[in-house]
Order: structure tokens, then C-alpha cells, then sequence
């Protein structure tokens, strides 16, 4: 792109630099209008050294803000006193303050007190919490974990622990595709795009009953070429909050055998779905049971409000210790050339609350007291909507769904409304994090979802 | 289809599926050809040349078999394998001289006094959150990591030409700067010195480019080969990326002087090409941070546009924290703009936004005038500290009468020393000396003391003498 750009300059001497950009602002510099610009076929050799005074990055665009990470950004700019931010996944409290778990202070306390170094983690990870984080998520007594064959690799939390998965498939299972579901956390696309890995997706919310398409689900499982890749919610499914229940987990694990697909969880909210850390991993636990090889990336941004800290991890549960033993030296191989070895701090925080019999108690009621506000203020919400809406709506999905987002059935045009009218930010898929909801603001809400809904188009 | 459902089946029932097992079937039929080719799942003992043997499809679903069959053994990472081989050791005189670690006079890793105070200051604060970074990072981090690298009277900071994003450290700027290159610059080639940092190569080709290298180190003068480094610059395609150690060049220690940074720099500007640097040591070759910038500032301060990477690992001490900082000086204030939007949409699919900890450990000491002068007289500390390492291994070498030329101990900056040893005598040194270090002969002055300098000048006199 800037190599056609400097050939404009080539081509018409007269043209400053500055007169350069300006045209690429006016005509909105892409490869499209590069290709009009582009009259000769100037060697690139021959333009750059001309063309001193163009920056080499002159045809790079202006990307687009994220749009989950970018809500927060809007947000922050505005001034409006009745702002709410239900954008991204943080946990507030009821007073919408950050929360900074009572575990994570004393286990942050003890680390300093220790006064421990700050060596190099091995490119797998601080080895004390991978040992914790298998265990949480498979049970201590879980016998993949007892016959070594799960490997536990730890990645910078949930994102940079599904984008080891990727790229682990993209180079060792280069002919298979990831089935996401519709709709999906945002930014999995990304990470399979990005790591070359090819997707496609399969139904999964039903609009009409604002609940699961299971049927569309399952048909869509089995229509895959055998040996697609499955990537499954744990729990608390971002961004609907609706979640299979445990009879129809048995039937997609039925269909995912037939196929030989390999399931491929993200677990990013355990604990934080019913409250209980172990219900919520009932779903990747009943996988295992029945013998297959799966694998499991994991967050601890929510559940123990780590987010900033990174830490998370990918776990590949393997048909014996030797297979789980090359897998893991194989997601080394990859882990080495994107950041060499993983965040030593967010690590030792958790080793230290879950490897810790009463810090892991104190932990799970801490736990217990999220998610518990959580589904407070969807009850909240729930009934200010049925009272205030006339129109005999039923609402009832917001008690319905599970975990931390509620996925209103707003469009774009009815979230650009929640935003521009009542700067209530949101995601604009219709999700709202119900995380930064408190229940002296739920009135509000059901105002604003109410006028949304009726209102616009 | 029975589905072999819990791994666990009859001896018959193991043995029937082995034989409809396609690989037992393919390894049938290749015996009959007089095919040699290995069908069964790998063990680590096994060839790992996937050309050669021929696996079933992952997706064959045979059973009692697994998806990952064909997923070979990885050899250990040759750098920090080493540390993994030394942990093995369990003889009391072993020396580890391989990964670049900071280590005291004791032998004891560092966590220097001021990263101490900073981190009391940062946990004991009741205010303190640990909501998401931008994914950008820390802002005060990116802005005082500029200032330290560039200077902070850089006219590139000043007229907002500079992006700088926080990054995990300088393993994750240089991929996330490879990686934007790839996806937005259209030379993607990318030259690296003769002989680099190990992992360089891996990082840029999978971040996308190509690698080729230049001509650097001259095991003849143990020095740097002027001469091969400035044809192969020039032989090199208009507009091509070039990868520069801003000081303390690893592994070999040794550094242009001014002078040829000076002719580097004119070459490279007048072919176009791209210089990216790596700047892992800044304040600790010579124990000044500007003298040890004076490279990268060099190219900033002309006009031009370059990348930088930062690491904080060895300078600050924060190895684990994974703290660095990707820097584009651009031509332009609205082309930084731009290029900061595409790094977000690079970092974002990567791990979304870099850790907290370690960059509010830096931007903490960096913006407090009583602990930035603190942390250079550290810095200082520990860049001497080295240098007189240098010196007693140098001394000792020539106490023992060691065959060879050994200045280059004392000439060679920064953390390592090139020793000029082949793989048979780093071999030898191992086994028989219990002296880790890397096979191309690379020794991390960090881990030697008083103590173990004698050690390692009778392993380097053995091996030297016995080993050709």
C-alpha cells in the first residue's frame, strides 16, 4: 500500500508529502483507491527511494475501536451523570466500584512478605499453579489428572490461552476447522483468524424463544467434516447466558463422539455461573468422564477478579501421560516465540489461594457473594421490567439466563439508542454485563431497555 | 461403532482394534512394499522427521488411539534448557552460565531494592485495582518507556510521533512489531545478525516474515566484521526490515563503535530499510542508560522511522513479570495515530491486554525522581559487578596460561561472553566440569563469582587443551 503511494509520488513531482496525506484522508486510503492512484507499475525499489519523505506506514488505516474493549473507552469520555457501563465483563459493586477480592489482598500480602524472587517462570508456567488450576477445573481426584494425562500449560488468561490452542491446531491439525457458536464471545474469531485457523459456526441462540437452538445445534455438529474442533462455553455462554443443561450436554457429547470431534472449552466464568465451582465444571468433567481427548482453555480474570494480572491456562486432556507429555512440549514450542515464558505474579496469586485450604474456603465465599449479587440484580431487573413494560413482554429470559452478561434481543439500531439517549453503554449485539448493575440503578435500566425496545427500529 | 469410551478394553478386544487399525493395516502394507516408514504413534526416542513417516489421519478415530498421535516430542528450548539441565545436576561444584540471569556475588538471584519498595508502595495501597489494562498497556508506562529509550528531549516524543504500546517484554515486542509488519508493511523480509539471539529467528518467522541474516561476528578477530555486515546491508532489498542489537549484543558482546553505528546508519537510511532494534540491556553494557541508548537515539533523532523493542527483565530485574514495550517512530503524528489503532488489533486476538503488575512496578520507579536515582546506582551496580567478572576470568585464563587470545573477555559488553569454545568443548565442560552454558559457546557472565571463576577457567584450560 505505501509502495503505491510513493509511486503517486513518483508519478507527479509536484505532489508534497503533505499533499499526499491529505489526499489519502479525503479519499480514504485503501487498497481500493491505491489501485486508482496507481497508474504505472513502478517497482517498489525504485518508489521507496524516492519517496523520502512518505512515512512507510503511510497506508495503514485507522482501525475500528474494539468493539468490547471500546465500549469502555466510550464510556470513560462521557460526562453525563446517569452513564452506565455495562460493556465489558469487569464485576462491580453494588456501589459500582472495581472489586479487588479479600483473598487476592492476602495472598498479594503473604507473596511480599515472602519476599520471593522474580525469576523466569518456565515456558509451561509456575508448575505450582498448574497443578491447582487442573485440579479446580478437573476435581483433584479425577483420574485423567491421577494417570498424568492432562497437560497444563499456563497462558495469559483466557485469550492467550485459546490462542496457544489455535495455533497448536493450526500446525499440528492444519486440515480441521473450529465450530464457534452463533453468536459467540467477540473476539474468538480473532484469535482463529489471526492464528490461521479456519471456523465456522453453529447455531446456538434461537432469537424466537431467546433461548437455545438445540436442534439447530446439533444438526450443525453432526454436519461438520469428523474431527472439526468444537469450541463449547463451560458455563455462563457469553454473550447469551443460556446454557445447555445437563441432558442436553449428554447429547452434544453423543454427537461430538460420533464424529470424533474434539471438544474445545472456554472457561472463563467458573464459579461465577451458579456460584459453585464445581457445577459450573460439570459440563468439561462429564467430557472427560467419557474418555475423550479435549481441551480447555481457562480465565481467572473473573472469578478471582485478576483480570490485569493475565492469568489463565490451556489444559489438553490426552488418551495417555506420553501423548499429554509431547503436547505440552509442543505448546512450549509455541508459547516461546510469543512471549517466552508466562507472568509470574497473577500465577503465584492463585497457587496461593486455591493451593491454600482456608484461603480457597474464604475464596469460595467470596465467590458465592458475586454471583449471588449478580442474580440479585436480575431478579431486580426482571421485575421492574415486567411492572413498568404494559406490552406483556415476557422478560422472563433475564431470570433465565446464567452468569454475568444478560443478551437483551436488542439490535444495533435499539443499543445505539440505549447509548445516545440514555448513555447506558453496551456491547451492540444487545448484551449488557449485568456485573456492572447495581440495584439502585436497575429502574433505570428497565426504563431505558423498555423505551429501546418499543421505540426504535 | 463401539466407542472404546473409558481407555479401558479386553486384551482381545485391544488386540482386534489394533488389527482393523489403520496403522496396523498401512505398516502391513508397507512391509510388503518394502516401505520403511514408522506408523506407529511416535515415542520421544523416534525420528522426528514427519516427511519421512506417514501418520493416520488424526481424524481416522481408530480405538484405544489418539487425536494427537502425530504430535512429536519437542526438544527442549536450547536456551533455557539448559537451566532445566542444570536443575537436573545434582553435583555441588555444577556452575549455570546459561540463561542471562542476574546473579549476585553469592550466586543468589536479585530483586533489586528499589522493584521491592515499589512493589510494598503498589500492594500496600488500598486503592489499587487490577481492572483491564487498555490494551495499549499502562499509559504512564508507555510514556516514561519512550522518554527512557528515545531521551526525554526526543523531538520524535515531542512532536507525538512516537506510538509506544506495552508489551510482554522483549519476546512480546518483537513479535507483536513482527507481526504488525507483516500484516501492514510490504517488505516483509527481515535481516538478523550472524549469529543472534536463539529465539529470534522463530519469533519473526512466526510472526510472519521472512528471515534472512547479515554478516556480524568474525570468529577470526572474535569482533565485529564491518566489512560483511555493510555488503550484506547493501545487498539487501530496498525497504527491507533490519533487526539491531542497541547494545550488548547477544550472544557475542560485541558493538559497533559510534563511528560505525554512524556509517550503519547512513547505509540503512539511504537503501530504505527498516531498522528494528532490540534493547534488552539498556544500562546494563556500560551502567549508563543514556550511553547504552545512544544507538537507537542515533536513528530516532534523524528523521526516519524505526521499531524498539524494551525489555525490562535484566535492567529492572523483573525477569518473570514480563515487562517491555514496543515502540514505531513514525514520520508522521497522524501515521502514529494509525499504526497505534493496528497494533491493538494485533495484541487483541494475542492475549487482549499486557499484565499489570510489572509495568506499575517500572512506571512507580521511573516517575519518582528519588527512585530513578536509585535504581541507576543499582544498575550500576550490577553493569560493574560484570565488568569486574570479566576482568578475574581474564586474569585467571592467563594465571593458567590458557592457550588462546582471551582479551576479548575484557573487550565484549554486557552480560555475555562469546568464548570462541566449539559444541565438543561446551560439551566437555558440561559433562566433566558440571558448567552450563549454551553449545555456541556462549558464557552468561551474571552467573559467575568470585567463587566460580576459578572453576570455570580450569574447565575453559581442559577443555581448550584436550578437546580441539
Amino acid at each position: 500500500m505505501s509502495s503505491a503511494m510513493a509511486s503517486v509520488a513518483l508519478l507527479t513531482p509536484s505532489a508534497t508529502s503533505l499533499s499526499l496525506r491529505e489526499n489519502s484522508k479525503r479519499i480514504g486510503f485503501g487498497k481500493k483507491h491505491g489501485h486508482l492512484l496507481f497508474k504505472g507499475k513502478a517497482s517498489g525499489r525504485v518508489s521507496m527511494t524516492v519517496a523520502v519523505n512518505t512515512s512507510r506506514f503511510e497506508g495503514v488505516t485507522m482501525a475500528p475501536p474494539d468493539p468490547i474493549l471500546g465500549v469502555s473507552e466510550a464510556f470513560r469520555s462521557d460526562t453525563n451523570e446517569l452513564k452506565l457501563n455495562l460493556g465489558v465483563g469487569a464485576y462491580r459493586t453494588e456501589e459500582l466500584q472495581p472489586y479487588v477480592l479479600n483473598v487476592v489482598k492476602k495472598a498479594e500480602k503473604l507473596m511480599l512478605e515472602r519476599g520471593e524472587n522474580k525469576e523466569y517462570l518456565p515456558i509451561e508456567g509456575l508448575a505450582a499453579f498448574n497443578k491447582v488450576t487442573a485440579e479446580l477445573l478437573l476435581g483433584a481426584d479425577n483420574p485423567a489428572i491421577q494417570q498424568g494425562r492432562v497437560s497444563t500449560v499456563q497462558g495469559l488468561s483466557g485469550t492467550g490461552s485459546l490462542r496457544l490452542a489455535a495455533a497448536f491446531i493450526q500446525r499440528y491439525f492444519p486440515d480441521s476447522k473450529v465450530l464457534i457458536s452463533s453468536p459467540t464471545w467477540g473476539n474468538h474469531k480473532n484469535i482463529f483468524n489471526d492464528a490461521r485457523v479456519p471456523w465456522s459456526e453453529y447455531r446456538y441462540f434461537d432469537p424466537r424463544t431467546v433461548g437455545l437452538d438445540f436442534e439447530g445445534m446439533i444438526a450443525d455438529i453432526k454436519a461438520a467434516p469428523d474431527g472439526s474442533f468444537v469450541l463449547l462455553h463451560g458455563c455462563a455462554h457469553n454473550p447469551t447466558g443460556i446454557d445447555p443443561t445437563p441432558e442436553q450436554w449428554e447429547k452434544i457429547a453423543d454427537v461430538i463422539q460420533e464424529k470424533n470431534h474434539i471438544p474445545f472449552f472456554d472457561v472463563a466464568y467458573q464459579g461465577f455461573a451458579s456460584g459453585s465451582l464445581d457445577e459450573d465444571a460439570s459440563s468439561v468433567r462429564l467430557f472427560v468422564k467419557r474418555g475423550l481427548e479435549l481441551l480447555v482453555a481457562q480465565s481467572y480474570s473473573k472469578n478471582l477478579g485478576l483480570y490485569a494480572e493475565r492469568i489463565g491456562a490451556i489444559n489438553v486432556v490426552c488418551s495417555s501421560s506420553d501423548t499429554a507429555a509431547r503436547v505440552k512440549s509442543q505448546l512450549k514450542r509455541l508459547a516461546r516465540p510469543m512471549y517466552s515464558n508466562p507472568p509470574v505474579h497473577g500465577a503465584r496469586v492463585v497457587a496461593n489461594v486455591v493451593g491454600d485450604p482456608n484461603l480457597f474456603d474464604e475464596w469460595k465465599q467470596e465467590m458465592e457473594l458475586m454471583a449471588g449479587r449478580i442474580k440479585n440484580v436480575r431478579q431486580r431487573l426482571y421485575e421492574n421490567l415486567s411492572q413498568k413494560d404494559k406490552s406483556g413482554k415476557d422478560w422472563s429470559f433475564v431470570l433465565k439466563q446464567i452468569g454475568m452478561f444478560s443478551y437483551t434481543g436488542l439490535n444495533k439500531a435499539q443499543s445505539d439508542n440505549m447509548t445516545d439517549k440514555w448513555h447506558i453503554y453496551m456491547t451492540k449485539d444487545g448484551r449488557i454485563s449485568l456485573a456492572g448493575l447495581s440495584l439502585s440503578k436497575c429502574e433505570y435500566l428497565a426504563d431505558a431497555i423498555i423505551d429501546s425496545f418499543h421505540n426504535v427500529n | 461403532m463401539a466407542h472404546d469410551k473409558a481407555g479401558k478394553t479386553m486384551e482381545g478386544d485391544n488386540m482386534r482394534a489394533e488389527l482393523a487399525s489403520p496403522i496396523f493395516r498401512l505398516n502391513t502394507l508397507a512391509r510388503h512394499l518394502g516401505v520403511s516408514c514408522s506408523l506407529s504413534p511416535p515415542s520421544p526416542m523416534e525420528s522426528q522427521f514427519p516427511n519421512q513417516a506417514i501418520y493416520p489421519s488424526p481424524t481416522a478415530g481408530f480405538s484405544g488411539g489418539s487425536v494427537f498421535a502425530n504430535v512429536v516430542q519437542a526438544p527442549e528450548d536450547p536456551i533455557l534448557g539448559v537451566t532445566v539441565a542444570y536443575n537436573k545436576d545434582p553435583s555441588r561444584m555444577k556452575v549455570n552460565l546459561g540463561v542471562g540471569a542476574y546473579r549476585t556475588e553469592e550466586g543468589k538471584p536479585l530483586v533489586l531494592n528499589v522493584v521491592r519498595r515499589a512493589e510494598q508502595m503498589l500492594v500496600n495501597n488500598p486503592s489499587r485495582v487490577k481492572e483491564y489494562l487498555p490494551i495499549t498497556g499502562l499509559a504512564d508506562f508507555n510514556k516514561l518507556s519512550a522518554k527512557l529509550i528515545f531521551g526525554a528531549d526526543s523531538p520524535a516524543i515531542q512532536e507525538n510521533r512516537v506510538v509506544t504500546v506495552q508489551c510482554l517484554s522483549g519476546t512480546g515486542s518483537l513479535r507483536v512489531g513482527g507481526e504488525f509488519l507483516a500484516k501492514h508493511y510490504h517488505e516483509r523480509t527481515i535481516y538478523i545478525p550472524q549469529p543472534t539471539w536463539g529465539n529470534h529467528t522463530k519469533v519473526f518467522m512466526l510472526a510472519g516474515l521472512s528471515v534472512k541474516t547479515y554478516r556480524y561476528y568474525d570468529p577470526t578477530t572474535r569482533g565485529l566484521n564491518f566489512k560483511g555486515l555493510l555488503e550484506d546491508l547493501s545487498m539487501a532489498p530496498s525497504g527491507a526490515i533490519v533487526l539491531l542489537h542497541a547494545c550488548a549484543h547477544n550472544p557475542t558482546g560485541v558493538d559497533p563503535t559510534v563511528g560505525q553505528w554512524e556509517q550503519m546508519r547512513l547505509l540503512i537510511r539511504s537503501k530504505g530499510l527498516l531498522p528494528f532494534f532490540d534493547s534488552a540491556y539498556q544500562g546494563f553494557a556500560s551502567g549508563s542508560l543514556d550511553a547504552d541508548a545512544q544507538s537507537v537515539r542515533m536513528f530516532a533523532a534523524d528523521g526516519g522511522e524505526c521499531l524498539t523493542a524494551q525489555s525490562y527483565a535484566k535492567n529492572m530485574g523483573l525477569y518473570g513479570e514480563r515487562v517491555g514495550a514496543l515502540s514505531i517512530v513514525c514520520k508522521y503524528a497522524d501515521v502514529a495515530v494509525r499504526v497505534e489503532s493496528q497494533l491493538k488489533l494485533v495484541i487483541r486476538p494475542m492475549y487482549s491486554n499486557p499484565p499489570i503488575h510489572g509495568a506499575s512496578i517500572v512506571a512507580t520507579i521511573l516517575k519518582d525522581k528519588e527512585m530513578y536515582y536509585e535504581w541507576t546506582v543499582e544498575l550500576k551496580a550490577m553493569a560493574n559487578r560484570i565488568i569486574n567478572m570479566r576482568q578475574q576470568l581474564f586474569d585467571a585464563l592467563r594465571a593458567r596460561g590458557t592457550p588462546g587470545d582471551w582479551t576479548h573477555i575484557i573487550k565484549q559488553i554486557g552480560m555475555f561472553t562469546f568464548t570462541g569454545l566449539n559444541k565438543e568443548q561446551v560439551a566437555f565442560m558440561t559433562q566433566e566440569y558440571h558448567v552450563y552454558l549454551t553449545s555456541d559457546g556462549r558464557i552468561s557472565m551474571a552467573g559467575l563469582n568470585s567463587k566460580t571463576v576459578p572453576h570455570l577457567a580450569d574447565a575453559i584450560h581442559a577443555a581448550v587443551t584436550r578437546i580441539k
